[in-house]
């Protein structure tokens, strides 16, 4: 049933044993509907996620991986279909959205942190607004997460004095320190300089390795081989194919598939 | 370069040595093979004038023409037929102290304790400019469905307000509400009805200038900010304020910077003894106008350190973006 990333190895990231939701499904997305005007990008998406899996969602730019990100964090309004968190209908209308996404954490692209505030303010604010932890126990907190990822000596810098891939890695800590049950992760090393790439994939790793339930929508196809417990491809709003990478990557039964990956590995992305 | 041809006296050309490249630079070179022209040493990189390169030319060169645009225009207005007359009007010492410190006996007041009065006027009037200025932008700014009504209102209020003269808002409210003999409304002091009015017109100002500072925050900050469980007000006082705020601080100095000068008008209200108003008393009895120059330093020095302070704000600023941009 559900595939535990490095069992037996001690969790290093605070992940919560997910006990699981009554269908034991962490998630579960159901006929989801999403357009943006005339612009249809979701069209009917099914896909169900198990407590500690790793899904990383493939497909070309516009296929529609962000907005189905953004539609599990109750960022945008589905159109029809509903999500399943934990056992939890989230799209229902009486559903307090904000409530929800204290328990997911999401990561963007462009890293986003906050340009006021230093590193350690960035991670302890959710913590202290959101969640009413007191200061002390969100730098607490703050502070370990900096020091596991190696980033304790920036606790005090603004983000604009830190590379692209401190800020990545400041942005999931930033996240993790919420202790989501679920982690969304947006093309979050497409910003990135090549050199920079490794160490927020190292960050990825450790969290696959302590059971973080993550949807990673990447373009790392090497990447997503190693990490993913299964790969979902995406093309024009509709889940194509999915299944675990080594089926996937070496034996697409799509030919939709096959382009796509044949196209990847030409473009440097094997 | 010198046109060609132009040998001056006393400089032999010589012929330039078999092997060697021709000079670029160095002065006693001969003529150069190709163009043939090789003059004065045939530096052909070189400047026209050094007056700019040094700091001491630049000192020099600015100060020389200050002088002669600032003496231009003191020699003009000395020179003009009517000058002795406006001097003894406008810039007589003597009343201009007068002015200044005023004189109980004479019936005029001080327009230097005016000023005071001016001073505590634009203070509080900030205050509240900055908070119901603010409310204003976050009214326009919302889309909650129950606030509508609002939000047309404060469309209406700030295109109304804008499009006022701050005259005839000060006329308005400072001989209008009193005329209406409302309790508590129509009985307060001139000073009150010209901060009101000083308030109501540039709160319309204002809060557009807030909305600029809201609309410049990137909304991948406010989609971060929710991503992490932030209730939209939380978002709003810790995310997306301090960042408007940040950008808008030069402009709404400059604001501030004209509502110094124009709690002026409140002059027109007639009980209220600020600087303009002290002046125009001291005229209309001394007959001498030297009082409103008394008055017009009085504002620039009051209006001259905020403009720098702004100029220093928006230099630090860019300079910030600058770095962070690398």
């Amino acid at each position: 049933m559900s595939q535990v990333a490095g069992t037996g190895t001690e969790p290093s990231v605070p992940a919560p044993r997910e006990t699981g939701a009554p269908d034991g499904r962490a998630l579960r997305i159901e006929g989801l509907h999403k357009s943006f005007g005339a612009n249809h990008v979701l069209k009917g998406i099914d896909l169900a996620v198990d407590p500690h899996e790793v899904i990383c969602l493939i497909g070309a730019s516009g296929s529609g991986k962000s907005t189905l990100l953004r539609c599990v964090d109750l960022l945008e309004t589905i159109d029809s279909g509903r999500i399943v968190f934990f056992g939890h209908e989230i799209t229902r209308e009486e559903v307090d959205e904000v409530l929800v996404r204290r328990q997911m954490g999401m990561v963007f692209q462009a890293y986003n942190l906050f340009p006021h505030m230093r590193v350690l303010r960035n991670v302890t604010l959710a913590p202290v607004k959101a969640l009413g932890l007191s200061v002390r126990e969100a730098e607490e907190r703050a502070m370990a997460l900096l020091g596991r990822f190696g980033l304790a000596d920036k606790a005090g810098d603004y983000p604009d004095r830190l590379s692209g891939g401190q800020q990545q890695r400041v942005a999931i800590i930033r996240a993790l320190a919420m202790r989501p049950r679920l982690m969304l992760l947006d093309e979050v090393t497409s910003a990135l300089d090549p050199e920079l790439v490794g160490e927020v994939l190292d960050v990825i790793r450790e969290l696959a390795s302590g059971g973080m339930t993550m949807l990673i929508a990447t373009h790392e196809m090497g990447f997503a081989r190693e990490i993913a417990t299964r790969i979902v491809f995406l093309e024009d709003g509709v889940i194509v194919e999915e299944g675990p990478p080594s089926q996937l990557f070496d034996a697409p039964a799509d030919d939709r598939t096959r382009r796509f990956l044949g196209r990847a590995v030409g473009a440097g992305r094997g | 370069m010198p046109a060609e041809g132009s040998t001056s006296a006393g400089v032999t050309p010589l012929p330039s040595a078999p092997g060697l490249p021709p000079a670029i630079v160095g002065s006693p070179g001969g003529p150069d093979p190709v163009t043939g022209g090789g003059l004065l040493g045939g530096d052909p990189f070189r400047r026209r004038s050094r007056l700019f390169r040094t700091e001491r030319g630049r000192v020099v060169t600015s100060t020389v023409s200050t002088l002669a645009v600032l003496g231009g225009i003191v020699t003009a207005f000395l020179l003009a037929p009517g000058s002795r007359q406006v001097r003894s009007v406008f810039f007589n010492a003597h009343d201009m102290w007068r002015a200044f410190i005023g004189d109980p006996h004479t019936g005029f007041y001080s327009v230097g304790k005016g000023i005071l009065l001016n001073i505590e006027m634009f203070l509080v009037a900030e205050v509240l400019i900055l908070v119901l200025a603010l409310v204003i932008a976050l009214v326009r700014q919302s889309r909650s469905p129950v606030l509508f009504p609002l939000r047309m209102l404060a469309i209406a209020y700030v295109d109304f307000f804008r499009g006022v003269p701050l005259i005839l808002v000060i006329f308005a409210i400072g001989f209008g509400l009193p005329a209406l003999y409302l309790p508590v409304i129509s009985y307060q002091s001139a000073v009150v009805y010209g901060v009101g009015a000083l308030v109501i017109a540039y709160s319309a100002y204002v809060s557009e200038v807030y909305r600029a500072g809201l609309n410049s925050v990137p909304f991948s900050q406010i989609a971060s900010a929710r991503s992490l469980g932030l209730r939209p007000r939380t978002a709003l006082r810790y995310v997306v304020l301090p960042q408007a705020v940040r950008t808008i601080i030069p402009p709404l100095l400059n604001d501030f910077i004209s509502l110094q000068k124009d709690t002026a008008l409140v002059a027109v209200l007639g009980v209220v003894i600020e600087a303009n108003r002290a002046a125009q008393i001291f005229s209309s009895t001394v007959f001498n106008y030297s009082g409103f120059t008394v008055a017009a330093i009085l504002f620039l020095l009051l209006t001259i350190p905020l403009a720098r302070f702004t100029d220093h704000l928006i230099a630090r600023d860019r300079a910030r973006r600058l770095a962070g941009s690398t």
